[in-house]
């Protein structure tokens, strides 16, 4: 009998907390299979955020660091900058890379470090329950914005792909989807690419992973999927914005 | 040797190789130091975008292994507090220096003492303490900061050098012994790739399960008290036969100890309690002292911060008085003297 699919060896066989429908399983394990098939599970650090995504320190089975709400870029900075030839990641949410944290991550990315940021954009406060974000649309309903989301009141959602593709020391920013299985493989693919940017020495790379939250958007895991092709997708456009070869 | 410098200086022969902060006065010379010497010993200085970025870059440093530091003053160190707490929880090594300056608020770049209680009681959230060390010479500095990252490292958590304006600026003559070998201690929990230990390495301060935070603050509580009963420096003058006991740090230390010379060149029998450690702090020697002396003089540079702790280790046995300067404000030994006359017949009609 041949093994067509297993738990890829850099994640580790724990159960993980994550909601129905949520993809933060999924983008958990393309991680893993990337930092698997370069070979650099042995030297590789992750920082994980704050929000659902803390409990990522346990689930992955590399050296792991929880830091502390918005900071884990300048965390992987300080280890980058004590062991170079490591391969470090961060693991943010949209409130801590997006809100809390986006000072760290702009500063992070124009010093242009050699790390790779795995962002998890779902325009939803997780572990708080369901409070506005950053990258709540307009319109949208939260705990904190329960008439919608109102630009006089909250302004505009941020688009981090678009902010950070500009900046010199930026090496590769995509955005992909984890709603369908074709967009899970362009997801890993990204996710490599921007791997390959750190151990090349290139500089700085984000992936920003649209995902949905089945419970704080109050829908089932199939309507959520629905919501981000029709809501979500077409105000976070899907693509490359930063490649070696320029700004897309 | 300048203070600033002895700072830089005495990171450099406790084996430190990387710094990173942010400027802020009257701290700015030991970056400026900083900047040129670490690349000469094959170092890092890097310049980070705020205190809150720098203290983060030192996490992830100390993470990696490396013996790391900051310095700032009293509103960096403020915005430094909440990763004093992380830092403490994930049982992290680090030294951090605070230059205090007059405050609350801006304050402004005067000499102070106003961040004692801040540095010896928390400052940020949650149940841990910081080592606490206050100099008062500059080769007292070049030899503290060795003393800093040791115990730093052998009990993995963050220790404070904390000293002022006066102490950065101070020029005296000191003995650089480069003879010492570092010897910095190994350290398996690192975050520096599971290829590099056994087994696979977390640094974590979040625990969601009750009983296992519990069990992380009572190996917290044994920690500090073992550094209780171990590490408490402090040190007296002319103590013995002493009726009033002045008891200060750093800076105004120095000032009180001529005090105490004058002091008996009048007839009054003045000693000197100097914590050199401010946590952990030398109760025991209060609370003996309380019973052989008439009354405590706590001189400061604020508006009475250790002088809580002397009341604390007095134990009501003696009176406790307290004169102090704010503001940056430096005080006068001619002042002390006058406020220590009055309280040594207060103190003597007091019990």
């Amino acid at each position: 009998m041949r093994k067509i699919t297993a738990r890829p060896y850099s994640l580790r066989d724990v159960p993980f907390h994550y909601c129905p429908g949520c993809m933060h399983g999924i983008a958990h394990r393309l991680v893993a299979e990337v930092i698997d098939e370069l070979g650099v599970s042995g030297r590789t650090i992750g920082i994980s955020s704050v929000g659902c995504s803390v409990f990522a320190k346990h689930y992955f089975n590399v050296d792991m660091i929880q830091a502390a709400h918005g900071r884990a870029p300048s965390i992987a900075t300080g280890v980058k900058r004590v062991l170079p030839d490591r391969v470090l990641f961060t693991y943010q949410g949209d409130g801590d890379l997006a809100a809390i944290g986006i000072g760290d991550f702009i500063h992070t990315a124009y010093r242009g470090e050699k790390i790779t940021t795995i962002f998890v954009n779902n325009a939803v406060y997780g572990m708080t329950g369901g409070q506005m974000a950053p990258t709540t649309l307009i319109g949208q309903v939260t705990k904190t914005t329960p008439f919608g989301r109102s630009v006089e009141i909250n302004g505009n959602p941020i688009r981090v792909c678009e902010l950070i593709a500009p900046v010199e020391g930026v090496a590769y920013v995509e955005r992909v989807s984890l709603h369908n299985p074709k967009e899970i493989i362009k997801a890993k693919k990204a996710i490599k690419k921007a791997f390959e940017m750190q151990l090349n020495g290139i500089g700085f790379s984000l992936v920003e992973a649209l995902s949905a939250c089945p419970t704080n958007l109050g829908l089932s895991p199939l309507e959520a999927v629905k919501w981000m092709e029709e809501k979500m997708i077409p105000f976070y456009p899907l693509g490359v914005y930063k490649s070696p070869a320029g700004v897309v | 040797m300048k203070g600033n410098d002895a700072i830089g200086e005495g990171a450099i022969l406790a084996g430190c190789r990387h710094f990173f902060g942010y400027p802020i006065t009257p701290q700015s010379e030991v970056t400026h130091y900083l900047a040129k010497r670490l690349p000469e010993v094959g170092g890092l200085f890097m310049q980070a975008e705020s205190e809150l970025a720098s203290i983060n870059l030192v996490f992830g440093a100390a993470c990696a292994g490396a013996r790391v530091m900051t310095a700032s003053s009293g509103p960096g160190i403020s915005l430094m507090q909440e990763e004093l707490s992380f830092l403490a929880g994930s049982e992290l090594p680090c030294v951090l220096v605070n230059i205090m300056r007059g405050g609350p608020g801006l304050g402004n770049i005067g000499p102070s003492q106003a961040d004692y209680f801040q540095a010896t009681k928390g400052g940020g959230h949650g149940d841990y303490h910081i080592i606490v060390l206050a100099p008062n010479s500059v080769q007292e500095i070049l030899d503290i900061m060795k003393k800093a990252f040791d115990l730093s490292d052998m009990y993995r958590m963050p220790a404070m050098v904390l000293a002022d304006g006066i102490m950065g600026q101070m020029m005296e003559p000191v003995v650089i012994d480069e003879e010492k070998s570092i010897e910095i201690p190994p350290r398996p929990w690192a975050t520096i790739g599971r290829d590099y230990h056994e087994d696979r390495n977390e640094i974590n301060s979040l625990f969601v399960i009750l009983e296992e935070m519990e069990e992380v603050n009572l190996r917290l509580l044994h920690k500090y008290e073992e550094i209780r009963a171990k590490e408490t420096l402090c040190e007296d003058y002319m103590l013995d036969d002493a009726e009033v006991a002045l008891v200060a740090f750093g800076t105004v230390s120095r000032i009180c100890r001529a005090v105490v010379d004058k002091a008996r060149e009048q007839g009054i029998r003045a000693g000197l309690i100097r914590p050199i450690t401010l946590w952990p702090f030398p109760y025991d020697v209060i609370s003996r002292t309380a019973k052989s002396v008439q009354c405590f003089l706590v001189v400061e540079m604020n508006m009475g911060q250790m002088f809580e702790d002397i009341e604390i280790g007095a134990k009501g046995r003696a009176p406790v008085y307290h004169y102090g300067r704010l503001g940056g404000m430096v005080p006068l030994a001619k002042d002390i003297l006058e406020e220590l006359k009055r309280v040594s017949e207060r103190g003597g009609t007091g019990r």
